[in-house]
């Protein structure tokens, strides 16, 4: 039997190996589809980033195709999980390129991720909107020719939590990341940016991503005069720092970053949540925004047919990055005419990226230009207060 | 640092550690048994916490009956593991044998997100979240639940090894597969023994820690690994030193924050018991010799 | 690798093998494969590392994705922040590599079995956790980019399909150096330490000293593979040097068969295609998958997938002749 078992699992081995060799020039091209490739953190670290990614680009893709594609052809989405795995995104960024022959890759979810696969894009020739915040994604500008991303980069978010505190007298504080990615990126612009606002940073903890406890850390936050605590770390760790402060009866308030807007955060601090101030897109307070906001029918729509497609109080402003990246995309392959070759498509598709002009996004309104690669207006960010476990404008 | 927050630091420390030795436990029973190195153990945590949260949160089933079905499902688990996979590769090297149990946890992680979700979940606490006061430092009743279960279920278990027939038997085990054949112990009853075991008391200690440090479908691996590293303190020999060496490092961990001090800060905590961990190796590396040639 | 067919037949094999590997990047062969290949090239010099360590000295690594990513990062900060010549920063990062794994093997190596195990897994966490925390040299967890790109005089390799040839030349290089000494005098040695340590000390080899020595070789196997890791993607980030990718290797080197140079390709290029190529059809359950095979092949085949074939394909052929 054994035998039988292994000469079976090394025919199926051998076999699937001959077929990946003998399909490699199967991939002909549809002419009448748009093809689009992502590449998400579907799993691993930041799956919780990715999912709503995945599924906002997927539901977008089926009501696009529904009212009749783009130019009267369909679109084609490829969606590749790259395990928050920045050596898979290269592999995945030169299939979508190569083989897939895509017009233009949306994503990664991190920003180490994009890094990672920036120099492929860039000699690949194709255009990229990536869904990450770090600012080096579209910096320099004249090294990212092809590069283009939709989230407000960290340094805006820092910029609206340390506006805040210097309009309410808090000037001593101490910081809490995540030495992952996220955390980090936040880190450093909380450090560089604080003698701008005039903030004194007393204490600078970290913890690991996985960590399961931040007492000590926040035991040591204690014992310094710090007015408020700022944490930098996705909703999990954030929430962990939110219910330790209230199990160390630590009553100064707690300011978060944008990574903690979505329900798991609440749902997971519970009361704890209470009280957490903390910058984001306005999408979770879509129904709250006025409707002279331009911004207002966008939010409330896409709120609506994500929650109803995936459940109340799923939604999250990370699927709202890959609203506004497969939105600015839509918009640039709208301006798509004839038939043109791979490289000339992409082409003319960068190009229109970069002239998108006035688009209400999810997350802002975005203006490309040469110069500038996010385009996002400023006033796109608003500080939230979470109270009695809604989300709720902050004073 | 006053005494205080010395405490304060202890206390935290002890309640980490406790999880760690919680994870631990599991190692080390498999281990001593089978000389297998089961690095599906964080999963028996994971499923403990996941399945007490399901069965709580969505079912709507009171706390006690919930647990017992969580750590039952869990044990199930770990008599299929050890029957489907360790026990079918007979001829499998130490090697072989820690990719099978990696194959397994990647298996079991994969299948719980696509059934349970990627989001981080919290169930109920066991007695509500006020803190307690303990010479002057705080402490959550469900860190003191994690901390008493622990030290209950390494009372039972050491009860269980020296005092109970199946016990001595293990024991026995552990020492020669050979001899202990001789006198009418079955290594595999044995062996399937020591994975049900771990997987019991791998799942409790995930359901006891979930409320408080929340629980999703990849929080085996980071737990895994500290778990791991705890029990080789041990040698994975014998359990109370593993729950000393899990205890040991959260000690450490928590320390480490608080002296905030050249490399003494919670950047490099994890670095730091780790660093500690192969000191104490090295120490006892003459002796560690000699035992592994015992084997 | 062709051990079982022992005629003339095996200089043609090897030739037409040659002229398939010169051939495979070209757009109209299997070029869309480049960025694969260069993949596979770079995890079979860690894996060879790994196999002349843990099959032939018995010595287990769970953390040789550290020394993969020491040489990464030196390469990455002596060319990118210094801007030492590429080719002089991958001899540095390579030399700096192996007298670090030879001081730490001294140390740890006077562990065994389990322990070391241990030593080497904690070990490699520690370097893991210093990539990510020395954030002013490395970059942190995000990691550096803008790595310059290797080239020779003024030819650069710019493209996948120079850089192909690059890692193979080495990858090949490696293999024939590993080859040779596993043939040679030390390779006998080896053996004969993982037969037994007693025994082979007391004919007189220094099993101490050939076990640090094969384990600093494999992490200068490591430390050049990371040089042309980062060099082929002009990024550098903690992720790929962490503890699964430590163990992702493991499993390279045993499906391949951990005594088997040779098998060092096959386990390399079946655990990536696996995972990124056919699993990627199976959308989310691909984790679910991964795990399967990974069971099934360790439960069935032990001793590795390239070794069973090899036997699966020794027997055919035993039974074919018995009938002529």
């Amino acid at each position: 039997m054994r035998k039988w078992v292994s000469l079976l699992v090394v025919l199926i081995m051998l076999s699937t190996t001959v077929s990946l060799a003998a399909c490699s020039n199967t991939s002909e091209t549809e002419e009448s589809t748009y093809k689009v490739g992502a590449i998400l953190s579907v799993t691993g670290a930041y799956s919780n980033l990715g999912v709503p990614e995945k599924q906002t680009l997927e539901m977008l893709t089926e009501e696009i195709n529904a009212e009749g594609g783009i130019n009267g052809r369909q679109l084609e989405m490829i969606i590749y999980d790259n395990e928050s795995n920045a050596e898979k995104a290269a592999t995945l960024a030169t299939r979508l390129i190569e083989r897939d022959e895509v017009l233009a890759i949306l994503g990664p979810t991190t920003t180490g991720d994009s890094m990672a696969i920036i120099d492929t894009v860039t000699s690949g020739e194709i255009p990229l909107i990536s869904m990450a915040a770090g600012i080096s994604i579209i910096t320099p500008i004249e090294e990212r020719y092809w590069v283009f991303k939709t989230p407000q980069t960290e340094k805006e978010a820092v910029s609206e939590i340390y506006l805040y505190m210097q309009e309410n007298g808090i000037k001593d504080i101490a910081i809490i990341t995540d030495t992952s990615g996220f955390g980090a990126g936040g880190r450093a612009y909380l450090l560089s940016e604080k003698d701008s606002y005039g903030i004194n940073i007393l204490d600078d903890q970290t913890f690991s991503s996985g960590d399961t406890s931040m007492q000590s850390q926040l035991t040591h936050i204690k014992g310094t005069d710090a007015e408020a605590v700022i944490v930098w770390a996705t909703d999990k760790e954030s929430s962990i720092v939110a219910s330790d402060m209230k199990a160390l009866e630590m009553t100064i308030p707690l300011f978060a970053s944008h990574g903690i807007a979505n329900m798991a955060f609440i749902n997971n601090a519970g009361e704890a949540a209470n009280g957490v101030i903390f910058p984001a897109g306005k999408l979770l307070i879509a129904d709250q925004v006025p409707a002279t906001d331009q911004q207002q029918k966008i939010l409330v729509d896409y709120k609506n047919d994500f929650e109803s497609k995936y459940g109340t109080g799923t939604i999250s402003t990370f699927g709202g990055h890959a609203y506004d990246a497969l939105g600015m995309l839509t918009i640039a392959l709208e301006k798509m005419d004839g038939d043109m070759t791979l490289v000339d498509a992409r082409a003319k598709l960068r190009d229109e990226i970069e002239k998108i002009n006035n688009f209400v996004g999810t997350g802002g309104v975005f203006t490309m230009s040469p110069q500038d690669h996010l385009g996002m207006l400023p006033g796109s960010l608003a500080m939230f207060e979470i109270v009695d476990g809604e989300w709720t404008l902050a004073p | 640092m006053s005494v205080d927050q010395f405490l304060q630091y202890l206390i935290s420390g002890i309640t980490q550690g406790s999880i760690y030795a919680l994870v631990a436990l599991g190692f080390t029973i498999i281990y001593a048994v089978t000389r297998v190195i089961n690095f599906a153990q964080g999963e028996f945590v994971m499923l403990g916490g996941m399945l007490s949260f399901l069965l709580i949160s969505s079912f709507g089933i009171p706390l006690i009956p919930s647990l017992i079905l969580a750590v039952l499902f869990t044990a199930i688990i770990g008599a299929i593991i050890y029957l489907l996979a360790i026990r079918t590769a007979k001829k499998a090297s130490v090697v072989s044998l820690i990719i099978i149990t990696i194959g397994v946890s990647i298996f079991i992680r994969g299948f719980t997100r696509e059934f349970l979700g990627v989001d981080s979940v919290r169930p109920p606490f066991f007695t509500g979240d006020e803190s307690l006061t303990i010479f002057g430092a705080l402490i959550r009743p469900q860190a003191l639940w994690i901390i008493g279960t622990t030290i209950v279920v390494t009372i039972i278990l050491h009860l269980f090894l020296s005092r109970t027939m199946m016990g001595n038997a293990l024991k026995a085990s552990a020492i020669s597969t050979r001899a202990a054949a001789m006198v009418g112990i079955d290594s595999r009853v044995m062996a399937l023994t020591a994975f049900v075991i771990a997987a019991v008391i791998g799942s409790i200690g995930g359901a006891v820690m979930a409320p408080l440090v929340l629980t999703s479908y990849n929080v085996g691996v980071m737990l895994g690994l500290k778990g791991f590293v705890s029990a080789s303190i041990g040698g994975f020999k014998s359990p109370i030193i593993s729950v000393i060496g899990g205890i040991t490092i959260g000690v450490i961990e928590s320390l480490a924050v608080g002296i905030n001090w050249g490399p003494f800060t919670s950047s490099y905590k994890d670095a730091i018991a780790i660093v500690a961990l192969l000191i104490i190796l090295l120490i006892r590396s003459g002796r560690l010799a000699l035992e592994e040639r015992a084997d | 690798m062709f051990g079982f067919v022992k005629n003339k037949w095996i200089y043609f094999l090897v030739g037409a093998l040659l002229a398939v590997m010169v051939l495979i990047p070209f757009d109209w062969f299997m070029g869309k494969y480049n960025t694969l290949l260069i993949f596979i090239g770079l995890n079979t010099m860690v894996t060879v590392g790994l196999c002349l360590l843990m099959g032939y000295t018995g010595q287990v690594s769970l953390g040789q994705a550290a020394y993969y990513g020491i040489g990464a990062y030196i390469s990455a900060i002596l060319s990118k922040t210094y801007g030492v010549n590429p080719w002089l920063a991958m001899l540095i990062a390579a030399i700096v590599t192996g007298a670090f794994a030879y001081g730490i093997g001294y140390l740890i190596f006077r562990l065994k079995g389990n322990y070391l195990a241990m030593a080497t897994l904690g070990l490699g966490l520690i370097i893991w956790i210093l990539f990510r925390q020395l954030s002013e040299i490395t970059g942190g967890p995000d990691g550096m980019g803008g790595i310059p790109y290797l080239s020779i005089g003024g030819f650069g390799f710019y493209t996948t399909f120079k850089r192909y040839y690059l890692v193979w030349f080495f990858c090949l290089a490696l293999l024939l150096i590993s080859q040779n000494i596993v043939r040679s005098r030390t390779g006998r040695a080896l053996r004969a330490i993982h037969g037994s340590e007693d025994a082979a000390e007391s004919i007189g080899i220094n099993v101490a000293q050939f076990k640090v020595k094969i384990f600093a070789l494999s992490a200068v196997f490591a430390s050049i593979a990371g040089s042309l890791f980062v060099h082929h993607l002009r990024f550098v980030s903690p992720q790929p040097f962490g503890f699964l990718a430590s163990v992702k290797l493991v499993v390279m080197a045993v499906i391949g068969g951990l005594a088997s140079i040779w098998g060092a390709i096959f386990g390399a290029a079946t655990t990536n295609i696996l995972s990124d190529e056919l699993l990627l059809g199976f959308g989310e359950l691909d984790t679910i998958v991964y795990g399967l095979i990974l069971m099934l092949v360790m439960i069935f085949m032990p001793q590795g997938l390239f070794v069973k074939l090899k036997e699966i394909i020794v027997q055919w052929r035993s039974k074919t002749t018995q009938k002529v």
